[in-house]
């Protein structure tokens, strides 16, 4: 039996890390405010005093230097886990990210590669405006060689870490800061609760180590009627809009957007013949363009009802106006039953 | 309201006037190096490798030259290098040289789509190529391929990236030059500038993690300090006093932008290392035994956990930018005849004629010899194939963009190799 403790997905986060620095000396984290203080989000809290000052240590406040520095580290052959403090501030490492981790394996014929692990709180529902709330993963989702991952609860989150950081690959991994604490149904007015009191066994998290793998997604919920595609605080979000609904929908968590799971979403779509995607992105140029993209080609034969996807709107992230903007249970039972009643 | 218009109108204060660089000469004017300052070789102090940075804030102001102009090599800077060591540099230099030339003609003829040259500064990386330790990583610029000539990197693999063949160690995924070659401590080259510099500081920083004793070194050109990224690495080196030689290899131009919009006229480049609180120097980029001495310098601090250096080569961009560029367009014609640090091959030459090591024949065998070596090489890839007429096979299009082949690229792989089969087999019905 494996021993098991109730997490939320800091700690699952944390214990990843902490078993990974364990496991293997070449792995570092560093980021602004990660090392003594242990992060803004507590994240990393206790990793420098447990793995030592060097294994965990602070950063200048420049993203391009983080993460030009940690593909450096792993050209050298260390396992860099940089934490960028919100993805909203991930853009001046964008040209480290796209022109030089993604492609260095490619442009040097293997010679050279960066699988450094970005991590980052990304996405809404806190009141974060318009830089502490968005949801930069098609723009990442874009990029050849690099791969994007985004948890959708504790075990999840320490599974998904640990299988990152051990892909030879450079990650971006996307942590649903709206979902540190305890589910999210979208529901603001609700009230919360903790993983630990949420009732959910994926608040169960193996102490040791274990992987989820990249590129598989989780069926949350079997359905006959429609299927719904889903990642990070939309699978919770999904799963109040289908009670909403009071519809038979098939919920996958996509978990890792690249690599897709393109065949759990062709077989799921193949048999339910609709399909309505799910992002608080805004939804022009969305990662959900792709998705319903890929479903048409592969499943046109089976479709009874055009694809239907519920986003952010487009627009930055608007502060006062957070649940006008954010793409709730309300909105997706709307599109879930324009969908199953098409026709 | 007469308060609120005594603001606005400071009236005797003249009207602002924005400043615009511009270089000292253009093409229709006379040739000016009035702004160099050559100083004296051997003029310039050279402080213990353990010295606080705060006691070498003059340094980045002086010129660092170990060759005078009666081409002897004085003062203490002078690595003291044995006459072989210096007919090696020599000889790499030279054939830096005729290759570029060589590899230039190619393009001209169809054989490469892109080339450039880094004629003028062939001793920084042919001398640091020799001064550091097999196991040192370098970053380069473009404009460093003295670091291989004087590895002995095969010409013929050389040439065969240049090329694009079936032969191309990087499989034709990489524009011309751009080279990588692990195996020679040589970074992987990209397109996009100044990036690297950080990942030389990371690098670093990673051996020192690992207790290691291995340094990186990185070049970013004059104009490319400018980026961001040199401001980052900069910072990092310094936080971490990571084990690196950051170099700037000042030549004076950024394509046709002088240098001046980089950092203004009169301030050394190296001069930017005080504000970071690591040393600067400033060295004689034409002179080969300046560029050893002062990388052995830093090499020293760097391994004694001294922390980085930023060195200023200071050179002459000779020739055109690239193939795709014409100086004359903007410079004067004969500006590099004018360079008030000479040419760094002819320097070296004369410095070991001088020593009684070398001799005008000697040198003109070796020329000949080089050039030869050259053609040779390229003959051979040639025989594998010049752009266009050889590739690698279209499978190594799709490896390497992770570490294994997701569903998309094996699907796409597929595709494409039936659409050849299909336009094969179609071609051979017609
Ligand atoms: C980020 C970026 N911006 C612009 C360019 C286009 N470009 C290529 S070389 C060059 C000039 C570089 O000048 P410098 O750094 O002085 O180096 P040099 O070519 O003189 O050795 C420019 C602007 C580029 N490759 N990358």
């Amino acid at each position: 039996m494996t021993e098991t403790k109730r997490m939320n997905m800091i700690q699952a986060l944390n214990s990843a890390l902490d078993v990974k620095m364990g496991q293997d000396e070449d792995v570092l984290v560093f980021g602004e405010d990660v090392g003594y203080f242990g992060g803004v989000f507590r994240v990393t809290e206790g990793l420098q005093a447990k793995h030592g000052l060097k294994r965990c240590f602070d950063a200048p406040l420049t993203e391009g230097g983080i993460i030009g520095s940690a593909i450096g580290m792993a050209a050298y052959g260390l396992k860099p886990v940089p934490e960028i403090q919100f993805a909203d501030y991930i853009l001046p490492a964008y040209d480290q990210l796209v022109s030089e981790a993604a492609r260095l394996r490619y442009r040097s014929n293997g010679e050279f590669s960066a699988p450094v692990t970005v991590r980052t709180p990304y996405g809404g529902g806190i009141f974060g405006g318009q830089t502490h709330s968005q949801s930069p993963e098609a723009i990442f989702a874009h990029v050849t060689g690099l791969k994007t991952v985004i948890p959708s609860n504790p075990y999840d989150a320490k599974g998904l870490l640990i299988a990152s950081i051990e892909c030879e690959d450079p990650v971006i991994f996307l942590e649903p800061k709206r979902l540190y604490n305890g589910p999210f149904y979208g529901r603001p007015d609700e009230e919360l609760k903790t993983w630990a009191n949420s009732g959910l066994a994926t608040a169960d998290v193996p102490v040791g180590h274990y992987e989820v793998p990249l590129g598989r997604a989780s069926l949350v919920r079997e359905g006959s009627e429609v299927t719904v595609l889903a990642y990070g605080t939309m699978v919770h979000v999904a799963e109040a809009g289908i009670a909403d609904a009071g519809v038979d929908a098939e919920l996958i968590d996509l978990r890792s957007i690249v690599p897709l799971d393109i065949d759990a979403i062709t077989a799921s779509v193949r048999k339910t013949g609709r399909c309505v995607i799910l992002h608080e992105a805004s939804r022009f140029g969305g990662f959900g363009g792709e998705l319903s993209a890929l479903v048409q080609e592969r499943c046109f034969d089976y479709l009874r009802a055009p694809i239907e996807r519920v986003a952010g709107y487009d627009m930055p992230y608007p502060h006062a106006f957070e649940w006008d903007y954010f793409p709730g249970p309300i909105r997706l039972a709307e599109a879930i039953k324009a969908a199953v009643e098409y026709r | 309201m007469p308060q609120e218009d005594a603001r606005v109108t400071k009236s005797n204060l003249p009207r602002l006037e924005l400043h615009i660089p511009e270089p000292p000469s253009r093409p229709d004017t006379e040739v000016s190096f009035a702004h160099v300052n050559r100083g004296e070789a051997g003029a310039v102090r050279r402080p213990d490798i353990a010295e606080h940075e705060s006691n070498m804030r003059d340094l980045p102001y002086e010129l660092i030259r170990v060759l005078d102009d009666d081409d002897r090599a004085v003062g203490p800077w002078d690595p003291k290098l044995a006459p072989e060591t210096l007919i090696k540099g020599l000889r790499a230099m030279v054939l830096t040289r005729a290759f570029d030339d060589r590899l230039f003609r190619a393009h001209r003829q169809g054989k490469t789509s892109f080339y450039m040259k880094s004629t003028g500064e062939e001793a920084i990386s042919a001398a640091q190529s020799m001064a550091l330790d097999k196991g040192d990583m370098f970053f380069p610029t473009y404009r460093a391929m003295a670091w291989l000539h004087a590895r002995n990197y095969p010409l013929t693999t050389l040439c065969n990236q240049i090329f694009s063949n079936a032969e191309d160690p990087l499989a034709g995924k990489q524009l011309p030059i751009l080279h990588s070659a692990r195996e020679y401590d040589f970074y992987s080259i990209s397109g996009n500038l100044g990036v690297r510099f950080v990942h030389a500081v990371g690098w670093a920083m990673a051996s020192a993690y690992k207790n290691d004793t291995k340094i990186s070194l990185a070049y970013v050109g004059d104009g490319t300090t400018a980026e961001g990224d040199f401001h980052e690495a900069m910072t990092f080196a310094a936080a971490y006093r990571a084990p690196t030689i950051l170099c700037v290899t000042n030549n004076q131009y950024a394509i046709s932008s002088f240098a001046g919009f980089a950092a203004p006229e009169r301030l050394p480049f190296a001069a930017k290392a005080l504000a970071y609180g690591f040393p600067g120097i400033k060295v004689d980029g034409n002179d080969f035994l300046a560029v050893w001495g002062a990388t052995q310098w830093a090499a020293e601090r760097a391994r004694t956990n001294n922390g980085p250096t930023l060195i200023e080569f200071y050179t002459y961009r000779a020739e055109g930018h690239s193939t795709s560029d014409d100086p004359s367009a903007y410079r004067p014609k004969d500006e590099a005849k004018h360079w008030p640090l000479g040419d760094p091959v002819e320097r070296l030459k004369d410095h070991l004629i001088a020593l009684g090591a070398w001799d005008e024949e000697r040198h003109a065998a070796l020329e000949a010899e080089l050039k030869e070596k050259v053609k040779i090489a390229v003959k051979e890839a040639e025989a594998i194939g010049t752009l266009g007429q050889s590739k690698p096979p279209i499978e190594e299009m799709f490896e390497d963009v992770f570490a294994e082949k997701d569903w998309r690229l094996k699907e796409q792989l597929r595709e494409l190799k039936r659409r050849r089969a299909g336009d094969s087999a179609a071609g051979e019905g017609a």
